[in-house]
C-alpha cells in the first residue's frame, strides 16, 4: 500500500487537538500585533484529527528495524537493550517539568535540589567508571563531547603560555574525530594502523612534534582491538607535552576491566546512547559528557554542580578560567538522567558483567563466522569483530549486498565499509544483552547468506525484498534535492 | 541487574567455543598493570529500588510553581498524542537511518519534520535537527563564514544572552571577529547601530524574532542592507511566534534557526532540546547536519534516504562542514507530531492565544502602583516589566507564594537589575495572571 505523507492526509478544515478558551477580558480589543508584522495566513500545517496522526505516525513506526524488534549488530554504535525504568524515570514531573532557568532565580536552587543530586551523583560515578578527576556533563552528543574536549585541550596549552596547533590521530578513527578537531581550531595529522591492526608507533613518533597539542585514540580501536602499545603512546606523548584525548564510543568494551584514566588518557568523552543504554531514538538526542584529570579541571565549561558542607547542590558560575558555555544549560538532562538509572541499576559488578559479556559475544560471533568470511585482524577482539566480504566481492557479492540480505533474513545489518582501511568491512556490534540463540541464528543466516554468495552470486540484487521499499535510487536523491513536501 | 541474559551453561559453551577457559582471559591485551579487579561502585539494584530512589529524587523538585518563567524556553501543554508516539520502541531505539530500506519510519517522519520547518520559517530546505537553538545558531555562523569566505560576524544586542555566550565559546578558536551590539532600549533591533557595523568583511548579521526581551520585528528593511554589502542575514526565531508572525522566509533572511523545545518538548531541566535551522536554496550543500531526500525505489516506488553525505564527516573528515552528526532525531519526531495536531489553524490560535494572555498580563501588572511596562514596541507572549525594587529579590519572595515570576534581567543586564522578564503560554489561566499580580503587589 502506498504511504502517504501527513500533508497528503490533510483536508481543509480538519483539527486536531483544541486549545483552553480565552476569558473575556483576554479575548477584548484587536490582536495587539499590528498586521504589518503578521504573515499573510496561517502556517502551511497539515489539518488532520488526532486518529489522523496517531494512525499515520504508529503506520510509520512500522516501517522501522530497532532493537525493540530486531537484533540490530550496528558496529561502534552499541545497541544494547533500553531499560524501561530508566523511561519511566525521565518522565517523571519532577524531573521533566522543571525550568532550567529555575536554580538562576534567587532561592530557585532550593526547588531543583533532585536534579542537581542527580548531576552530581552521575559524574561522581562517571569518574569511578573512567579513573578521571571530573566531569561536564554538558555536550550534547558524542562529537559535542569532542569539540568540549578539544576545546580544553586547546585551553590548557594556552595557560601554560606555549599554543599547539596539531592533533594527531589514527587512520581507524571515526569522522567526528578529525572534523572535531578542524572546528576547535586545530590541524589534523592522520597515524597509521601497523599490521596488527593498532597504532604504528614508528609512525606517531615520526609525526609527534613540539606543535603536538593532543592524539586522540579509540579504544578499542574500530577494530574492536585494544591499543597494546598503549604505555609506549602514553609515555612519549607526555614527555612531549602532548595530551592523550580518549573517545569513548567503546567504552562497552572496558568497563570494569580497565579505566582510560589509569592508562593515562587526560580528557576522554563517553557516549551516554551506547555505553549507557540510553535510546538511540532514530539518531538522538544523546549526551557525550567529558572527563578530565585535574591538570584540565579549571578549564570545565560553566556552570559545574557542587557540594556544599552542608550536604545541598549548588551550581557555580565564578570559573574565571573556563572554556565558557557550550550547551544552554547543563547538558541533555532528560538523557543523563536515563544514565543515572542505568549505572544505578547495574552498580559496579554490573557494569563489569554487561562488558564482559559484550566481549565474550563479539568473540563468539568472531570464531563462528571466520569459516566463511575473512577476519582481517583474526585475534581476541573486544566488543566488536570487524570482518571482510572481500572473498565475496570477488565472486560479486559485496558488503553492501550482505547487508541487503541479512534484513531479508531478520536483522539489522552490521555497519558497512567502516573502518575505511578494512575492504569491504562488516563491522558487528552484538553488545551483551543480545542472548546466544539470537547470535546463533545470525550466525546461521551469514552462512546461508556466504553460501549462496557462492553458489548463486546474482541473486542479491534484488534484495532486501522483504521491506516497505526495495533499493532506493542514492544519485537520484543527491542529484534532485527534494528535501521537502 | 545488568540486563545480560547469558545464563552459566550458555557462557560455559560460548567461552570454550572461543577457546579460552574464563572472561578473563578475553581481556589478555590489557597490559597487567592497569588491569582492574573490581570498580568502586556499589553493586547494582533491582529495579524498584532504583525507581524508589530516583522518585524521592524527583520529589526534591518544586514543578509545581505557576510559571512565568521563559527566556527562550516555554511551558506549553504537550498533546497526550504526543508522549504516547514518541515512545514507541520503533522509533527511540532504533538508530539514524543508515538502512533506508528498514528505516522508512525514521526517514519520513525526518522529511516531514524537515517540511514543516520550511513551511514555518519560509525557506527553501532545512536539516534533520541540530542539538539546540544556541547550537544551531553558532552553526550558522560557521556556515555563513564558509559561505561568504568572510571573517566577521555582527551580533545584535536582541540575541539572547544564553546564545550569545554559546557563540563566543565555541568559536573561539576560528579566529573569527565577533561584534555584538549592545542590548536594545525597549523596541525592535537598533537599526543606526546595525548599519554601522555592516562593512564587507561582513559574513552575516545575527538577530532574534522576537528578542530576547519579547519584542516583535520584522527585518525586511534590514536584509536589504545586509545583502547590499554580500553579507548573510541569520533569524533566530521562536517557531509557536511563526503561528502568527511575518516568516523569516518572507523577510529576506538566509539561514533561520531556532530551539524547538516550545513545539512538544518538556522543559526537563534544560534537555534534551531541538535546534532547527533552515536555509535558502543556495546555501544547501553549505548546510550542516543530516539531510533526507526523496527518491524513487527500484519499482518506482517513493522512498526516503539519507542525502547530501558529501558534506559529511565520514567522508570529508576535518574538511567537513560541521562536526555534527547525529542530531535530536526524536525531539524532530515530537516537534512534528506536535506541529501535526496542532496544524494550521490550531498554531495559529495558540500564538494569538500567547499574545493576547501576555497582553492582558501587561494590563494587569501595569495596574500595580509602581511597576511599568518597559516594552514600548509590539512584543508576542513576553515582555519586561520595570518594579519598584531589585526584581532578583521580589522572584525570590515570589517563589514562597507559588510562583516563578519570571527572569530577572539583572542576571546579564547589571543596569536592569530592577527589570523582570514575564513570559506567558496557554497554560496560564486568567486566574493564574490575577493572583500573580495580587501577589506581585504584595511582594512589593
Amino acid at each position: 500500500m502506498k504511504q502517504p505523507t501527513i500533508f497528503e492526509r490533510s483536508v481543509a478544515g480538519r483539527r486536531g487537538v483544541t486549545l483552553p478558551r480565552l476569558s473575556p477580558a483576554e479575548a477584548r480589543g484587536p490582536l495587539p500585533v499590528p498586521p504589518a508584522l503578521c504573515a499573510d495566513a496561517p502556517p502551511d500545517l497539515p489539518e488532520v484529527s488526532e486518529l489522523d496522526v496517531v494512525r499515520h505516525y504508529t503506520l510509520l513506526s512500522q516501517r522501522n528495524c530497532c532493537v525493540d524488534t530486531h537484533f540490530y549488530p550496528l558496529g561502534s554504535c552499541t545497541m544494547k537493550y533500553n531499560p524501561r525504568v530508566c523511561e519511566k524515570v525521565a518522565a517523571l514531573d519532577g524531573f521533566a517539568g522543571i525550568h532550567p532557568l529555575l536554580p538562576q532565580l534567587r532561592g530557585g536552587g532550593a526547588l531543583t535540589q533532585g536534579a542537581l543530586e542527580v548531576l552530581w551523583r552521575t559524574e561522581r560515578l562517571l569518574c569511578d567508571l573512567t579513573g578521571m578527576e571530573a566531569f561536564t556533563l554538558q555536550p550534547m552528543a558524542g562529537a559535542h563531547g569532542e569539540l568540549t574536549g578539544l576545546l580544553l585541550i586547546a585551553a590548557y596549552h594556552r595557560a601554560q603560555g606555549r599554543p599547539r596547533r596539531r592533533v594527531l590521530i589514527p587512520d581507524s578513527a571515526h569522522g567526528t574525530n578529525p572534523a572535531s578537531a578542524a572546528i576547535a581550531g586545530f590541524e589534523v595529522v592522520p597515524v597509521a594502523t601497523g599490521p596488527d591492526g593498532t597504532i604504528d608507533l614508528a609512525d606517531f613518533e615520526a609525526r609527534l612534534t613540539p606543535d603536538t597539542a593532543a592524539v586522540m585514540l579509540t579504544c578499542p580501536n574500530t577494530l574492536g582491538l585494544f591499543e597494546r602499545q598503549i604505555r609506549e603512546v602514553a609515555e612519549r606523548a607526555h614527555a612531549n607535552g602532548t595530551l592523550l584525548y580518549y573517545d569513548g564510543a567503546n567504552m562497552n568494551a572496558l568497563m570494569g576491566r580497565v579505566r582510560p584514566g589509569d592508562l593515562g588518557f587526560d580528557v576522554l568523552h563517553l557516549n551516554a546512547h551506547k555505553t549507557l543504554s540510553t535510546p538511540h531514538g532514530g539518531g538522538g538526542p544523546g549526551a557525550g559528557p567529558v572527563g578530565v584529570k585535574a591538570a584540565l579541571l579549571p578549564f570545565l565549561p560553566v556552570s559545574t554542580v557542587e557540594k556544599r558542607d552542608d550536604g545541598t547542590f549548588a551550581l557555580n558560575y565564578d570559573r574565571p578560567q573556563s572554556i565558557g558555555y557550550i550547551a544552554p544549560f547543563y547538558g541533555n538532562f532528560g538523557v543523563l538522567l536515563r544514565a543515572y538509572t542505568y549505572l544505578l541499576a547495574l552498580g559496579g559488578d554490573g557494569l563489569r558483567e554487561a562488558t564482559d559479556h559484550a566481549v565474550l559475544n563479539a568473540n563468539y560471533l568472531r570464531v563462528r563466522l571466520r569459516a566463511c568470511f575473512d577476519v582481517p585482524y583474526d585475534r581476541l577482539c573486544l566488543h566488536e569483530v570487524v570482518l571482510s566480504a572481500e572473498r565475496q566481492a570477488r565472486a560479486g557479492v559485496r558488503a553492501v549486498d550482505i547487508a541487503k540480505a541479512l534484513i531479508d533474513a531478520g536483522f539489522h545489518p552490521p555497519t558497512v565499509y567502516f573502518p575505511l582501511i578494512v575492504r569491504e568491512a562488516l563491522m558487528i556490534e552484538p553488545t551483551e544483552t543480545e542472548s546466544k540463540q539470537t547470535l546463533d541464528s545470525f550466525i546461521a543466516a551469514l552462512e546461508a547468506i556466504a553460501r549462496r554468495a557462492e553458489e548463486e552470486p546474482g541473486s542479491f540484487a534484488e534484495q532486501p525484498a522483504s521491506t516497505p521499499v526495495s533499493r532506493p535510487d542514492e544519485t537520484k536523491a543527491a542529484r534532485d534535492m527534494r528535501l521537502k513536501a | 541487574m545488568s540486563y545480560v541474559p547469558h545464563t552459566p551453561q550458555e557462557r560455559a559453551e560460548m567461552l570454550a567455543a572461543v577457546g579460552v577457559s574464563s572472561l578473563d582471559e578475553l581481556f589478555a591485551d590489557i597490559p597487567e598493570a592497569f588491569r582492574l579487579r573490581a570498580l568502586a561502585i556499589p553493586d547494582g539494584l533491582c529495579e524498584q529500588e532504583v525507581y524508589a530512589r530516583l522518585h524521592a529524587l524527583s520529589r526534591k523538585n518544586t514543578h509545581a510553581l505557576v510559571s512565568f518563567l521563559g527566556g527562550g524556553f516555554y511551558d506549553h501543554a504537550i498533546p497526550a498524542a504526543v508522549d504516547s508516539l514518541a515512545a514507541r520502541g520503533e522509533f527511540f531505539t532504533a538508530y539514524t537511518p543508515y538502512q533506508p530500506e528498514a528505516s522508512q519510519g525514521t526517514l519520513q517522519a525526518i522529511f516531514e519534520y524537515q517540511s514543516m520547518i520550511c513551511r514555518l520559517t519560509g525557506l527553501d530546505a532545512a536539516n534533520a535537527s541540530l542539538y539546540d537553538g544556541g547550537t544551531a545558531l553558532a552553526e550558522a555562523v560557521m556556515t555563513a563564514i564558509g559561505a561568504t569566505g568572510r571573517n566577521t560576524v555582527v551580533l545584535d544586542g536582541g540575541v539572547s544572552p544564553i546564545y550569545r555566550v554559546m557563540i563566543r565559546s565555541t568559536t573561539r578558536n576560528l579566529g573569527i571577529n565577533l561584534t555584538e551590539l549592545p542590548a536594545p532600549a525597549d523596541g525592535p533591533a537598533d537599526r543606526a547601530a546595525l548599519a554601522a557595523a555592516l562593512n564587507g568583511d561582513v559574513a552575516a548579521v545575527l538577530v532574534q524574532n522576537p528578542n530576547f526581551f519579547g519584542t516583535v520585528d520584522d527585518f525586511t528593511d534590514l536584509a536589504e542592507r545586509v545583502h547590499a554589502v554580500g553579507a548573510l542575514l541569520v533569524a533566530s526565531v521562536y517557531p509557536v511566534s511563526l503561528g502568527l508572525l511575518k516568516r523569516p522566509g518572507d523577510m529576506g533572511v538566509d539561514i533561520a534557526t531556532g530551539e524547538g523545545q516550545s513545539l512538544g518538548l518538556p522543559l526537563s531541566f534544560g534537555g534534551p532540546y531541538l535546534g532547527f535551522f533552515a536555509v535558502r536554496q543556495a546555501l544547501v550543500r553549505k548546510m550542516p547536519g543530516r539531510v533526507v531526500g526523496e527518491t524513487l525505489d527500484r519499482q518506482g516506488r517513493r522512498a526516503f534516504v539519507l542525502t547530501l553525505q558529501a558534506r559529511e564527516q565520514h567522508i570529508r573528515r576535518e574538511r567537513a562542514t560541521s562536526n555534527i552528526c547525529t542530531n535530536e532525531a526524536l525531539c524532530a519526531l515530537r516537534a512534528t507530531l506536535y506541529l501535526a495536531l496542532l496544524g494550521r489553524h490550531g498554531l495559529r490560535e495558540l500564538a494569538e492565544t500567547c499574545v493576547r494572555k501576555a497582553e492582558y498580563a501587561k494590563r494587569r501588572l501595569a495596574q500595580i502602583e509602581g511597576v511599568s511596562v518597559r516594552s514600548r514596541a509590539p512584543t508576542f507572549n513576553e515582555f519586561v516589566v520595570e518594579l519598584p525594587a531589585d526584581a532578583g529579590e521580589v522572584v525570590g519572595r515570589l517563589i514562597d507564594c507559588g510562583f516563578a515570576a519570571g527572569f530577572p534581567l539583572g542576571r546579564y543586564y547589571p543596569e536592569r537589575a530592577n527589570c523582570l522578564l514575564v513570559a506567558l503560554t496557554e497554560k496560564r489561566t486568567k486566574a493564574d495572571i490575577d493572583r500573580f499580580a495580587t501577589a506581585l503587589e504584595v511582594a512589593l
